[in-house]
């Protein structure tokens, strides 16, 4: 059987919950029976939820489970796998599924299958395919034997039709294991990208250097991107600059996404950015330098000032 | 104290990557320390100048080429270095087991791993190096304090960032901004040489058998439409709006 590791936000499903049933069905070949995972306060709701999607939905309202730690949810979910025999897990490689899969892996002994945005299987072992060398390159990868932990790519895989019958639904006891319960969150901030996670996004509006400091952000970016219901985004130069916190950069040191549409502004188009977007079904960039390299890899682009293409951009998303 | 900085050496990021056959081919890449671990060598050097006692060793698991990168960070300032040797392109679970049991080894409470390969793209060996040894972990650390043997740490998660305190001994992971990463100067690249690289094999640690291989690496290239607009303002700004709703279709 597979199991699914279903991610919550506010109590919520994130949308990845159902890219990552798009994979498990993808692996047919080592078993029908799809179970999905389920932890933290909204877990029971969002169960009969799931349940539209798999065979079997197990969940833990255990408030210990949210804020995400690692060490509480590797215990969890290796627990989980072991007990049921899994012979894959799958979960999206959100920064915390990322953070976790590795320790899953390390105590089932399985392989690791990172950031996969296609997986296949011949019944005995998985393969995949992923992006390696700053996103330049794709790379195919296969697992030895079984089991395998999978994070899959936010954003990529299409999500998935609930199924014909709807799956069983139960409680599962996961207490929190104190000794394992090794990082006091003391406090967290929220990213200002307008309650839309940077990578689930299906628009991102990234400013560069060319914004010219913070104030182009909350007079053009911020605006913009409210206009489309987007996720704002920042440059490394922008992040080193203080403009925006670290946690907007998208690029090699920050989050990579892949969003419908990427709108790059005063964005010239570092290796190192495009590692973290040149995966976006569309790029739509503007910079006032013909040459600069973003234009290399856009879909849509504007050679102009952004002080005068963007407000008109907004005005006219008003109307 | 014993601080380990974990270390890779990969293309640098402005060099164009080509394969042959059926993988990368790195032939004439110009290669460098992976610039996530530039951060951990850092942040161990700075915890020495604040004052804490500690020995900072790093540890390298790859090629030979690594040395390079090795020496750098000897000449920026950490003390001694133990080089796996191996031209196995082991994966990143059985690289974590292996580094775990060298760490364990060689006796260490803190060690620093970049937060992202730049050649594998890959986030995992923190983590899985973390769990081998039966530590915490912290990814996509921003910033790092330790007083005694607890730490208070700044990091980046998926809805923003939060600040926790966990205790030594823990595994923690880069993210830019970190700090700024000194450059190694002459005369310490002159004193690196006589500092200890020690050579190690596989064989000296406790055998894995990898769990994933590469089957075959390729270039794929998303074909752009480059419709680049240039003129007045408005105008353009007008026939984009054109192109994304009724072209294009996403807005």
């Amino acid at each position: 059987m597979i199991l699914l590791v279903s991610e919550l936000n506010a109590g919520k499903l994130r949308p990845s919950a159902r890219e990552i049933v798009t994979a498990a069905r993808a692996l047919s070949a080592i078993g029908d029976e799809i179970h999905a995972l389920l932890l933290g306060p909204g877990a029971a709701a969002a169960a009969t939820e799931m349940a539209g999607y798999v065979s079997h939905v197990h969940f833990c309202e255990d408030a210990g489970y949210e804020p995400f730690k690692a060490d509480v949810w590797t215990a969890a979910v290796a627990k989980t796998a072991a007990d049921l025999g899994a012979k894959a897990v799958i979960l999206s490689a959100s920064r915390s599924g990322l953070s976790y899969a590795p320790r899953v892996a390390i105590r089932l002994g399985a392989g690791l299958l990172e950031d996969v945005i296609e997986v296949e299987s011949d019944g005995a072992t998985v393969g995949a395919k992923r992006f390696t060398y700053l996103s330049r390159v794709t790379e195919s990868i296969r697992s030895l034997g079984l089991p395998v932990v999978i994070s899959v790519k936010v954003n990529i895989l299409s999500p998935a039709d609930p199924a014909a019958g709807a799956g069983q639904v139960a409680t599962i006891a996961l207490p929190i294991d104190e000794a394992a319960n090794r990082v006091e969150v003391l406090s967290q901030a929220k990213a200002s990208t307008g309650g839309v996670s940077l990578d689930e996004a299906s628009i991102v509006v990234t400013g560069g250097r060319g914004m010219g400091g913070s104030e182009g952000f909350t007079k053009l970016i911020e605006p913009l991107a409210g206009c489309v219901g987007a996720a704002v985004g920042a440059t490394r130069a922008v992040v080193d600059a203080g403009w925006r916190p670290y946690s907007d950069q998208v690029g090699q040191t920050g989050k990579s996404v892949a969003p419908n549409v990427y709108i790059a502004i005063g964005v010239s188009g570092a290796v190192q950015h495009l590692s973290g977007m040149n995966r976006s079904k569309t790029i739509v960039a503007i910079n006032k330098d013909k040459d600069a390299p973003i234009f290399k890899v856009a879909d849509y682009g504007v050679v102009g000032d952004l002080n005068d293409v963007v407000p008109e951009l907004i005005k006219l998303l008003k109307l | 104290m014993k601080i380990c900085t974990v270390l890779k050496q990969v293309p640098d990021a402005e060099a164009s990557i080509r394969t042959s056959g059926s993988g990368v081919d790195l032939a004439g890449v110009t290669f460098v320390m992976d610039g996530m671990d530039e951060y951990g060598v850092e942040e161990a050097i700075r915890l020495r100048e604040a004052g804490h006692t500690a020995e900072i060793f790093t540890l390298a698991l790859g090629p030979r080429r690594f040395e390079e990168a090795i020496r750098t960070s000897l000449a920026i300032g950490c003390d001694r270095a133990i080089h796996i040797e191996t031209d196995e392109a082991l994966d990143v679970i059985t690289q974590a087991r292996v580094l775990a049991d060298a760490v364990k080894k060689e006796g260490a409470d803190l060690v620093f791993v970049g937060g992202k390969e730049a050649d594998w793209d890959s986030s995992a060996l923190g983590p899985a190096l973390a769990e081998a040894l039966g530590w915490t972990h912290l990814d996509w650390t921003t910033k790092f304090v330790l007083t005694g043997t607890t730490i208070e740490a700044t990091h980046d998660t998926d809805a923003g960032n939060e600040t926790v305190k966990l205790s030594l001994p823990a595994v923690i992971t880069t993210q830019q901004g970190l700090n700024e990463p000194r450059y190694p100067t002459l005369p310490n690249i002159m004193k690196a040489k006589r500092k200890e690289l020690r050579k190690a094999t596989l064989a000296d640690y406790a055998a894995h058998a990898p769990l994933t291989k590469i089957a075959s690496e390729a270039i794929q290239v998303k074909a752009r439409l480059n419709k680049i607009l240039s003129g007045e303002g408005p105008e353009t700004a007008k026939q984009l709006i054109t192109l994304l709703r009724d072209e294009a279709k996403v807005i």
